[in-house]
């Protein structure tokens, strides 16, 4: 009955976007680092500016995993904000499914987005029964490798150009006192790694079998066995990295304590905030260095169905506003992200950045993982994998008979 | 009989009228709540409650996950050595107490202290003392003695015992307290008669003080028991489930797979397992303690 209600509710809103009052909305997200607090800034400004709206901030410490429950038993329980920031994919599926999200059909035809943003599979992510349920704001790829030039160069060996030479190199940065890899202590990161030795070391179309289609066969092929083998070589080479949180890691590339640490494009935010120059100070291999492949992921705002007209117009506002080129641009040069369409001018972008929309120009996005998996299954794998990472009992096999098991009850 | 049931019923009216709100609450949050949680543990729930029945599948896929294995290991392992050792250095801790010292209420103040942090802060302050960089490890090392090393926190085998190391700071002064009570009720004709008849202290207090304390034991012991079960935020400020996953606790997967996850099914399987282990403790226990003196 309420739900009716608040789909009628949102009906009306509709028909009477017309006329507009101005509205306080509050925008829930989890960016409060240096570097993200300053992109939300850009968001709130273009808001308070360009519209007679209010921008109210709604932000949750903590990374997505204490966020997410709390927006999301907000929504459910009654109490939604006017909007709220999520990963592309599936992580808000059962809020769509349940009704509880604002169509945004209309923004998204009226403002061309099904042409303008790239790649699309973005807007699919956003799409349920040809409806758009979110607003993509940004694309963020996680498979790249961050190296230090300082603690090569203490180590007296050049900086390497791909994974492979990475490991090569190891030994000589072992004996210089630095620590091969940097890598936090928490599943996410670790499973952030595995994937992105999945996808640059392994063919396309293995992790798609194993991640779209889920397939058991090829979760326990010979191929992904060798990313275990790999993976069992990053726990070795990271044995020294004592610390949780990825900013901590990136910090010990950044003083040179690290050889090396992989990471999200949103680690050189802390590169920029330390006053490191890309290719000069840091190097960056997208894919690891060894293919020219990203998987698109990001984030995008999602708008609880609200009772109130005017706060409902509001939100189809907003949702415009967040893939006009303007705030794109001011947004993603402060997040170190890729805007999510093709036809805006990044000079302004560094190299790192660069190379990215090149690889993202070229067409060689493939699905993230976040899109293709859901959190029950994103969860067993971060288990297993912070398991994986602390314990160097556990074989490349046994872990990749556990990883088997995890993908057969995959939806 | 028949002709006094109703008189009973309307007896003490107001107090029985007064208790309604509590009833309600028992009945329809407690009970209602715990069967419906029961039953929602048998169908496929993601993030909302769906009524799709799948029998025992959650729990077949609970006990087949490494992680809850350990959690419940873990359980056994905490909850073992914070009932001994709170019990143990609780009365002992007391019994010192007991022995008419000078400065009784600082030292006691001192050590009930802990007891009005919370865990979180229990929790923060412990992984600083444990950490080889920052805690003690550092402080004996800077002494001179370079070889010494205490580093639970970073051992998988040995991080739970970090974790009852925190939890026995924090919930012994209480304990404590209770058994100073306990002791001081006791009636001081009774060490009279003791020292009369040339008994040793120690004795005493094995064979008949302690005996005497048999309703506060009880209190402790329940007390104990339910800090034990609900262990969450000690885990998640302390070492946050780590080495790996050395340090999990049950509560910490209910939460993580219910509201991470977005998996409520197996968040409900795995709670109804904590109930179904509170329940094999407390019914026998209660039958013992509650069933016994209706009859007699």
């Amino acid at each position: 009955m309420k739900l009716l209600k608040t789909m009628l509710a949102a009906s009306t809103a509709l028909t009477v976007a017309g006329t507009v009052h101005a509205a306080d909305l509050e925008v829930t997200h989890w960016w409060t680092s240096g570097g993200e607090a300053a992109a939300v800034g850009e968001l709130a400004k273009a808001l308070n500016e360009r519209t007679e709206h209010k921008w109210v901030d709604g932000a949750i410490a903590g990374s997505g995993n204490t966020a997410r429950p709390i927006m999301i038993s907000r929504i459910t329980g009654g109490d939604p904000m006017a909007a709220t920031q999520f990963n592309h994919g599936r992580q808000a599926e059962e809020l769509v499914e349940a009704g509880m999200m604002r169509d945004l059909t209309d923004i998204a035809e009226a403002n061309k987005w099904r042409e303008v943003i790239n790649p699309p599979a973005l807007l699919d992510a956003c799409t349920v029964d040809g409806k758009v349920y979110c607003a993509p704001l940004n694309i963020h790829s996680s498979q790249w490798l961050w190296l230090s030039d300082a603690a090569y160069k203490k180590a007296g060996v050049p900086v390497p150009t791909t994974w492979t030479e990475f490991v090569a190199s190891a030994p000589a940065l072992k004996e210089a006192g630095i620590t091969p890899l940097a890598m936090g202590k928490q599943g996410w990161q670790q499973n952030l790694a595995f994937n992105a030795m999945v996808i640059s070391l392994m063919p396309t179309d293995v992790y798609l079998s194993v991640f779209q289609d889920k397939d058991a066969d090829a979760a326990a092929s010979a191929e992904v066995l060798e990313i275990f083998k790999t993976a069992a070589i990053a726990r070795d080479l990271s044995a020294d990295s004592n610390v949780q949180d990825w900013n901590q890691a990136t910090n010990l590339v950044i003083t040179g304590q690290a050889g090396g640490q992989i990471m999200g494009d949103w680690a050189q935010g802390e590169f920029a905030v330390a006053g490191q120059v890309a290719g000069q100070d840091y190097h960056c291999l997208p894919g690891l260095g060894e293919r020219d492949v990203l998987l698109a992921g990001g984030d995008a705002f999602y708008f609880p169905v609200l009772d109130d007209a005017d706060k409902s117009a509001a939100q189809g506002e907003l949702a415009a506003l967040l893939v006009d080129p303007d705030v794109q641009v001011a947004f993603n040069l402060k997040k170190g992200s890729l805007p999510v369409r093709g036809d805006v001018n990044l000079d302004a972008a560094n190299d790192c950045m660069k190379k990215g929309l090149e690889i993202l120009g070229r067409g060689n996005a493939v699905p993230d993982w976040n899109i293709l998996i859901t959190s029950d299954t994103r969860a067993q794998l971060e288990d297993l994998f912070v398991e994986f990472f602390a314990d160097s009992s556990i074989t490349a096999e046994a872990a990749q008979e556990r990883f088997v098991g995890i993908m057969e009850d995959a939806e | 009989m028949a002709a006094s049931r109703p008189k009973s019923l309307f007896r003490n009216l107001n107090a029985k009228i007064a208790a309604i709100p509590m009833i309600i609450t028992a009945l329809v949050v407690f009970t209602g709540g715990t069967l419906w949680t029961v039953a929602y543990s048998f169908t496929k729930s993601k993030m909302l409650p769906k009524w799709k029945f799948v029998g025992f599948d959650q729990y077949e896929r609970l006990w087949d996950t490494r992680r809850w294995m350990v959690s419940i290991e873990n359980l056994f392992i905490y909850g073992l050595c914070m009932l001994v050792l709170s019990f143990v250095l609780g009365f002992i801790l007391a019994a010192l107490m007991d022995q008419k010292i000078r400065f009784e209420n600082t030292f006691r103040t001192i050590i009930l202290y802990p007891f009005a942090l919370s865990f979180i802060v229990t929790g923060l302050v412990w992984q600083w003392l444990l950490n080889p960089d920052l805690g003690v490890s550092n402080v004996v090392r800077a002494l001179g003695w370079d070889s010494f090393a205490f580093d639970p926190l970073y051992n998988a085998q040995i991080a739970i015992f970090g974790v009852v190391i925190a939890g026995l700071w924090q919930g012994t002064g209480l304990i404590m307290v209770l058994m100073l009570a306990g002791l001081r009720g006791i009636d001081q004709d009774i060490w009279k008669a003791s020292r009369v008849d040339g008994i040793p202290a120690w004795k005493t207090y094995l064979f008949i003080v302690i005996p005497m304390m048999r309703p506060v034991f009880i209190t402790t012991l329940v007390l104990i028991a339910s800090g034990i079960v609900k262990v969450y935020d000690l885990i998640v400020a302390m070492t946050g489930g780590g080495p790996g996953v050395s340090t999990e606790m049950p509560a910490k997967y209910v939460y993580d797979y219910m509201f991470g996850g977005q998996n409520l099914g197996q968040g409900f399987a795995a709670s109804t397992m904590m109930l179904l282990a509170v329940l094999i403790v407390v019914i026998p226990w209660a039958m013992l303690e509650f069933g016994g003196k209706k009859r007699g």
